[in-house]
């Protein structure tokens, strides 16, 4: 029996792109004809349809499933198809080359462990073959060797090889790409695919099945540092199992986990499974798992889990490069939504520093908008904060996706932290995150007690806004609906707490925000709905609440901003109050947010029964 | 080994992709061996549970066999099993002779469609692979379909990486494939390394012959096999060059593909 009775011990995911009708169908029917992995019967099916249609076979036919595609000659869509050769099971997507369908080229290359790039010998290096090229790179798609096709055509000369292979490699080498090959071969004739050519003996290399069988499977990303990001919570029965697929390094248990951006903080206690005797202890990258921790933490998707030592970045900015394949263009200034790992928050694009043409690579700058197929350099501003790491430590959370209203548009790859204004704090917080002394009775055990969570009740807005009579009448009525709640007003830590700042640090507000946030953050702790005004800190009240929200972080902040006039609120306002003010229905409404949120889960003197997978 | 490990390890993302990102959830199970190990996969992800209900649309001639097989592991599994039926076309008289297109349009594709639109499912998971026949090789994970079922392969949304098509309008939904990847032979030995239960029509009982692939009894005929064990199919496929679905009828001509672009599964 042939190669492909033999067991394969191995796959490889395998991508071939290149300019339209360089011969990539033609390349992969030949593929598969030659390593006799194609069913009976198939070639005869396609010839005779052929012969019905007057059509010359050809080996590209084979894989064009669709009416159309035969109507077309080329081919439409990623097709996923297998052949087996040497001990090695290929997944082949046919990756299509024409200008329209650079999506589809995309989505199949960022799939791929390797790629095999064809340029046609007598039309040499095009368009395609340059844009291709480069996003195979953008892509992370570092395995490839290039496939000089149709050489039958420019009767099998060396010098036309040579020139092509200067050009390309030239063009390559600006963006630091090396290919692991580059062959002469003619895909229609079947020279250096599976057999050496005997019109070309002044080629030595390997054929393009060789080529393939010497690309190694990815490389050791459990060797790296930890990544988990978080995909869901269970609580399908009594284990409470937090699921998601390790990108990076190794989760053991017993290890000490931390998430981030909430920074907080648990053991691995066991790794569940199903149909699996005795339980795994250890789970590496590419696997998906499903921990239980040694502690009720409230921890959601999107957080990336990771080991205290080497810790993922976490900002609302940073500056990427992305390809765009929307329908609309990329503007500035509009909104998506970013999708990180399985964090999902809405962004806007902040700048374009950028377009990069890749026929030539030069940069255009000055452009508002980022057209369908281009390649720009990009500064992206998260509405929270997000963790994430630079594409060229980690892969999987080094990269990102944004949706445009339904569909994916684009993705990209994160090049550069961006630092905002909250590093500080946020670093503040996180260091005394990690250092803080827990007493026996954890942040879960409160609100089972308290029968709700801790939150920040946060009312923003200008002077004589009535934001201190809303404060109050939440307040109460928090607590006489038996809530454990507690009014703190920025004026009580004035002639206390701030008692030492000097004239200069009450004017910039910074300080008191940082103090003010800090007690917050104790009050939260110790269970209760804190509600507070921006008051001391007069218009500098933005700022202020942005302050606290990063001191309080993880806790939900609910903010509401009051004017006499309609203005501008702060970011992440969630109710806004202007002109009159019905103060008992503003009350109601805070509530149903508070109960929308999470934070007053049940009624009062009902049994508390948390769902923690929110 | 290790790439059935791969295999199930991409399954169970999708699975858990889906289950977030769709309140209103189902997944098809026909009862044959691709829909099983997707059943199986289910309860990988979510640790023995399978937290959303199991469609079957029966089109009343399925080979009997498969129903009692079917009520058996839902009873066992303590799964939520849902049964629709085209019944204004059985009434009518629908039937194979009528047209092998017309028959599987009217009772596969159409009843799923009912289905659908009656409990307003906006995510349904199938056990399609690529390489079962060309239109799926085509196919995305997550595939979207309009208010008609009728899907746009000429125009699909990227897929990059682990992200998927989770957004969709109102009235549209969306069709998830989480064995793309799988082959015929990956199934097989994937039911054997976790021994997982599949009935016994795929099996010679002494008459040197088996089903290879499971459909309605009319339209799906036994392959000349004497595999008698789960081993003795791997065996057999190993050394086979003759298509999975060359026993099913619907696949002459350009059938899957005129099925397939109106809604068929």
């Amino acid at each position: 029996m042939t190669e492909i009775t033999m067991k394969a011990s191995d796959n490889l995911n395998i991508v071939i792109v290149g300019h339209v009708d360089h011969g990539k169908s033609t390349l992969l029917g030949r593929l598969y004809a030659d390593t006799g992995s194609l069913p009976d019967g198939k070639i005869e099916k396609v010839q005779a349809i052929c012969r019905q249609q007057g059509k010359e076979f050809e080996y590209a036919f084979l894989f064009d499933a669709f009416l159309e595609e035969q109507e077309q000659g080329i081919t439409i869509d990623t097709a996923r198809t297998f052949f087996a050769w040497k001990g090695r099971q290929y997944i082949i997507i046919d990756a299509p080359g024409h200008k329209e369908f650079l999506k589809n080229m995309i989505s199949g290359a960022a799939r791929a462990e390797g790629a095999l790039l064809l340029i046609d010998a007598l039309e040499g290096v095009k368009e395609q073959s340059k844009k291709h090229g480069y996003l195979l790179s953008l892509l992370g798609v570092r395995q490839f060797a290039v496939v000089v096709n149709k050489m039958d055509l420019v009767g099998y000369r060396q010098d036309v090889f040579d020139g092509i292979e200067k050009e390309y490699r030239e063009f390559l080498g600006q963006f630091k790409a090396v290919p692991q090959q580059i062959i002469p071969v003619s895909a229609k004739l079947g020279d250096n695919i599976a057999n050496r050519s005997e019109q070309m003996l002044w080629y030595k290399g390997p054929t393009v099945l060789d080529s393939l069988g010497a690309f190694k499977k990815e490389p050791g990303r459990s060797e790296q540092p930890l990544r988990m990001p978080v995909q869901d919570v269970y609580k399908f029965d009594a284990r409470r199992i937090i699921a998601g697929r390790v990108t990076a390094g190794r989760v053991k248990v017993g290890d000490s986990l931390v998430f981030s951006p909430s920074n907080k903080r648990a053991t691995v206690k066991s790794i569940e499974a199903f149909n699996v005797e005795p339980l795994p202890v250890e789970g590496h990258a590419g696997q998906t798992v499903g921990i239980t921790l040694d502690e009720q933490i409230f921890v959601e998707r999107g957080e990336v889990a990771s080991h205290q030592e080497q810790l993922p970045l976490v900002s609302t900015a940073f500056r990427a490069n992305v390809f765009w394949l929307g329908r609309k263009p990329l503007e500035r200034g509009r909104r998506y939504q970013l999708r990180v790992a399985t964090k999902e928050v809405d962004c806007e694009v902040a700048a374009i520093h950028r377009i990069i043409d890749t026929m030539d690579l030069a940069q255009q700058q000055g452009s508002n908008v980022v057209n369908r197929n281009q390649v720009a350099e990009l500064t992206i501003r998260a509405k929270v904060p997000v963790a994430f790491d630079l594409s060229v430590s980690f892969e999987a959370t080094g990269r990102f996706v944004l949706v445009d209203e339904y569909d994916i548009a684009g993705g990209g790859i994160v090049t550069e932290l961006v630092h905002d204004d909250q590093e500080f704090l946020r670093e503040e917080a996180r260091q005394r995150d990690f250092a803080w002394v827990k007493g026996e009775v954890g942040v879960e055990d409160r609100a089972q007690q308290y029968g709700h969570r801790a939150a920040i009740v946060l009312v923003t807005g200008g002077r004589h806004a009535g934001k201190s009579f809303l404060a109050k009448k939440i307040e109460a009525r928090l607590v006489a609906d038996g809530r454990h709640a507690y009014l703190l007003d920025g004026g009580n830590l004035r002639r206390g707490l701030d008692a030492d700042l000097s004239e200069g640090e009450r004017g910039q507000a910074a300080e008191m925000a940082r103090r003010y946030g800090e007690v917050a953050r104790l009050l939260v702790d110790t269970g209760l709905i804190v509600i507070s005004t921006t008051n001391p800190f007069g218009l500098a009240y933005s700022e202020a609440a942005q302050a606290i929200r990063t001191l309080v972080h993880p806790v939900p902040v609910i903010a509401i901003h009051m004017s006499k006039a309609p203005e501008e609120a702060p970011p992440n306002t969630d109710i806004v109050l202007s002109g009159p003010t019905d103060f008992d229905e503003a009350t109601r409404q805070i509530l149903e947010e508070l109960k929308r949120r999470g934070v007053l889960a049940q009624a009062i003197g009902a049994k508390p029964t948390f769902q923690y997978s929110i | 080994m290790q790439h059935l490990r791969q295999l199930e390890d991409q399954s169970v993302y999708i699975l858990r992709e889906a289950y977030k990102h769709f309140d209103n959830l189902a997944m098809l199970w026909s009862m044959g061996k691709d829909s099983t190990v997707l059943l199986w996969l289910a309860r990988k992800a979510f640790f023995g549970h399978v937290p959303f209900p199991l469609l079957h649309v029966d089109t009343s001639f399925k080979i009997p066999a498969m129903i009692e097989y079917r009520d058996r592991v839902a009873r066992e599994w303590g799964l939520q099993l849902v049964v629709g039926q085209n019944k204004e076309a059985l009434a009518a008289g629908m039937n194979s002779s009528m047209g092998r297109v017309t028959c599987c349009t009217a009772l596969k594709t159409n009843g799923l469609k009912q289905l659908i639109e009656q409990k307003g499912y906006t995510g349904i998971i199938l056990g399609v692979r690529a390489d079962e026949e060309g239109t799926r090789a085509k196919e995305r994970y997550f595939s979207p379909r309009d208010k008609h079922g009728d899907w746009d392969f000429r125009d699909q949304p990227p897929e990059l990486w682990d992200q998927f098509k989770t957004t969709f309008p109102p009235g549209t939904h969306i069709r998830i494939h989480p064995l793309l990847d799988w082959t015929e032979i990956n199934i097989w030995e994937y039911i054997k390394a976790e021994n997982i239960p599949f009935i016994d029509l795929y099996l010679d009982k002494g008459e040197g012959t088996r089903y290879r692939s499971l459909g309605c009894a009319p339209c799906t005929t036994p392959i000349q096999s004497t595999a008698k064990s789960v081993d003795d199919i791997i065996n057999e496929l190993r050394h086979t060059t003759t298509a999975e679905r060359s026993g099913r009828a619907q696949d002459e001509g350009r059938g899957m593909e005129l099925l397939r672009k109106d809604g068929y599964m």
